[in-house]
């Protein structure tokens, strides 16, 4: 079976105090290759930590992560990952952080020029090739992560808030970007975020995760992703029906997020 | 006091002067437009011609209290009075009868002076002449040619005319004299007595500090001259320098190369930070210097022990600083890596050695600048040669030129390997703080 299983996904840890967590429960999922997932949910529903599973850095309690047939056991290049930001190596120049991937692979010189040289276009970075990250804006950081990731030609790309640090304008150009990478290289990605106006932008499947236990609470298929490929997501957002899935699950986090402080309330 | 109050009015006076001039010249970029400046750290930068005046007044400062030739004399502090001077004195014989004479004496500038010829005088007290030393102060034996003695009774009851009353027989049971010691001014100097009755006379010293407590800067430099080619103690200044360099670099050399691995390994291993920790935390804030006498115990005076002492000085520094340059590295930048296919090894060298380099090179400078005190504190201990020694010994014959000089050069090859580092950390590890 090609594409991603997330199969009865359970995370539950112990506390110092005595107690414990139940980041996560009984979690399933199976993603198309080549599907674009957003998911959603209040702070504290476990997105981070499924992502976290899915990308091999924490092992589920119970469950399991199934890629192209064989069982997911730590961290592997065809699983790449975009942190919100700070995840590039300074000490490297945009040239070398994206061409990161290939060299451990000990890839020829030659090729990993190319790709490097490619991608470089792609996201417009070409006459900053040799500058240091740390000379570039946010915006081009996140540009530079979205091509090291690229450049190992991953078959998931993870993203973990990739834009949510980045300003509301540089914020959408990213968001076309996305899009535009999305449908040309036809990767499977799962792009995990606080915003809902982003999720729906850039979901082609969209899940609402709730907390306490960490589950799906609610899953849709959106139109909006195929429709703001090459065209503004301005005129997207106008659409009536995005104005009311909007309302919907805003609605919907908002009466999560009032149980949360209710509960808690009610705790003291 | 007065040197206190004469530095605070350079300071206070050069404020308002440079001020008076900036506000006319003051050009207005964008920090000089800022508003608020109490609080801004930003807004406050060294002010160059502040840092400019502090160096000339110290060397002022110097110069004007040691007399020094490399300023004019009017700009002097007053010296040691150097000249004739005489006074009057009234000795009452034993039966009562009184007679003046007077003393004449001379401060001499150099070993080889006479004493004053002094006219021989009439009546039972004959006058007198002594010579004296410029800074130190003369004793007279004023009854050594009179027709009767302190042992006869004699006394003198006046000085100047004005009245004194000292007998340095009269004593109390357990011999000390009762009679207070009357000081009296005189013309540049003042007289008092000595515990047998004989006159003492001190010159005025002035506000100039003696060679041999303070040498003025000239001397100094003459001084570096003369040992730069001569050298002191069996070896050329640069020897001594060079020999204080080497032992801080090897010292430093060992500690870095078995601190940054243990750093290291502390910081990847929970085994290793365990068995570590206890023993580099207690280590650490030993200073260097008290472990000086266990190193002496256990490996002599030599070259061997001092470098023992610096490897210890420089090895905690090492690892703490490696040990958190691991910790630092934040873990999305390990997770980007293994994510992209990194292994182990590849990690290790691509992520976590270049992102511990900043701390490692801050932990260098602090441990170049530690072994740096303790090889001069070692040396002043024990060794034939060094920096130390040379200042040590130096001031076990007072030699204080030599002392001053010596201090001057360790500090500017201090603030040298600081500037080298940071040089260093400017070139090697541009990324620092960027993060």
């Amino acid at each position: 079976m090609t594409g991603l299983s997330i199969e009865n996904l359970s995370m539950r840890f112990d506390l110092p105090d005595g107690g414990h967590v139940q980041a996560l429960k009984d979690v399933s999922l199976h993603l198309k290759e080549g599907e674009l997932l957003s998911v959603l949910g209040p702070s504290g529903c476990g997105k981070t930590t499924l992502l976290n599973i899915v990308a091999g850095f924490l092992a589920p309690t119970e469950g399991q992560i199934v890629m192209n047939g064989h069982t997911v056991q730590g961290p592997d290049a065809e699983r790449g990952m975009v942190f919100q930001q700070g995840a590039l190596f300074e000490w490297m120049s945009v040239r070398e952080n994206v061409g990161f991937g290939p060299s451990m692979k000990g890839m020829p010189k030659l090729d990993k020029a190319e790709i490097v040289d490619h991608l470089l276009d792609i996201v417009g970075l070409q006459d900053f090739k040799e500058k240091a990250v740390y000379e570039l804006s946010g915006g081009m950081q996140q540009r530079v992560s979205l091509a090291r990731c690229l450049a190992n030609d991953p078959d998931v790309i993870l993203m973990d808030e990739p834009l949510g640090a980045l300003d509301a304008l540089t914020r959408e150009k990213m968001q076309s970007l996305v899009l535009k990478l999305w449908k040309e290289t036809g990767k499977t990605i799962i792009l995990i975020t606080h915003s809902v106006e982003e999720a729906l932008l850039l979901g082609e499947r969209l899940i609402v995760m709730a907390p306490r236990p960490g589950r799906i609470h609610k899953e849709y298929q959106l139109p909006f992703a195929d429709m703001g490929v090459g065209q503004d997501l301005r005129d997207v957002k106008k659409h009536p029906e995005f104005a009311e899935r909007r309302e919907e699950i805003l609605g919907m986090i908002w009466d999560m997020e009032e149980e949360i402080m209710g509960r808690t309330e009610a705790a003291q | 006091m007065i040197p206190f109050l004469l530095y605070a009015g350079i300071f206070i006076g050069a404020f308002y002067i440079v001020r008076f001039i900036h506000h006319r010249t003051a050009i207005q970029d964008y920090t000089s437009l800022k508003t608020v400046t109490f609080g801004d750290e930003s807004a406050v930068r060294s002010n160059r011609t502040a840092s400019i005046i502090s160096i000339v007044t110290i060397f002022f400062m110097w110069g004007t209290f040691t007399g020094s030739v490399l300023l004019p004399s009017f700009l002097h502090m007053p010296g040691p009075y150097v000249g004739d001077g005489q006074f009057e004195i009234t000795v009452q014989a034993p039966d009562g009868t009184t007679d003046d004479a007077t003393v004449f004496w001379r401060v001499s500038d150099t070993e080889d002076g006479v004493a004053p010829d002094a006219p021989e005088g009439d009546g039972a007290a004959l006058n007198d002449s002594v010579l004296i030393r410029k800074y130190r102060s003369g004793q007279l034996r004023w009854d050594k040619n009179d027709a009767t003695s302190r042992k006869d009774g004699a006394l003198i009851v006046a000085i100047n005319g004005q009245p004194v009353k000292f007998d340095h027989n009269r004593r109390d049971a357990n011999d000390n004299i009762i009679d207070t010691k009357p000081e009296v001014q005189v013309e540049n100097g003042t007289v008092t007595f000595t515990d047998k009755g004989a006159l003492s006379i001190s010159p005025s010293k002035g506000m100039q500090m003696e060679p041999i407590w303070l040498p003025p800067p000239e001397a100094v430099w003459y001084r570096f001259i003369e040992i730069a080619s001569d050298g002191y103690q069996g070896s050329t200044l640069l020897e001594h320098l060079g020999y204080s360099l080497f032992r801080v670099i090897v010292g430093f050399f060992f500690g870095a190369l078995v601190g940054i691995p243990l750093g290291y390994a502390m910081g990847l291993s929970d085994w290793f930070r365990g068995w570590f920790d206890p023993i580099v935390e207690f280590m650490r804030p030993v200073p260097p210097l008290a472990l000086i006498p266990l190193v002496i115990i256990w490996a002599g005076i030599g070259e061997v022990g001092k470098i023992i002492l610096l490897f210890l000085a420089a090895l905690w520094i090492m690892a703490i600083a490696a040990r958190s340059g691991v910790s630092g590295v934040s873990i999305s930048k390990v997770h980007a890596a293994y994510s992209l296919g990194a292994n182990k090894p590849q990690i290790m060298r691509h992520v976590i050695i270049p992102n511990s380099l900043p701390e490692i090179f801050t932990g260098a400078r602090v441990a170049m600048g530690v072994c740096w005190g303790t090889v001069v504190a070692a040396e002043l201990v024990a060794a034939s040669q060094g920096t130390g020694m040379m200042i040590m010994v130096a001031s076990k014959f007072q030699l204080t030129d030599i002392v001053i000089m010596g201090i001057i050069l360790i500090g500017i090859i201090g603030f040298g390997i600081d500037m080298l580092m940071r040089w260093a950390e400017r070139v090697l590890v541009p990324w620092k703080g960027k993060g």
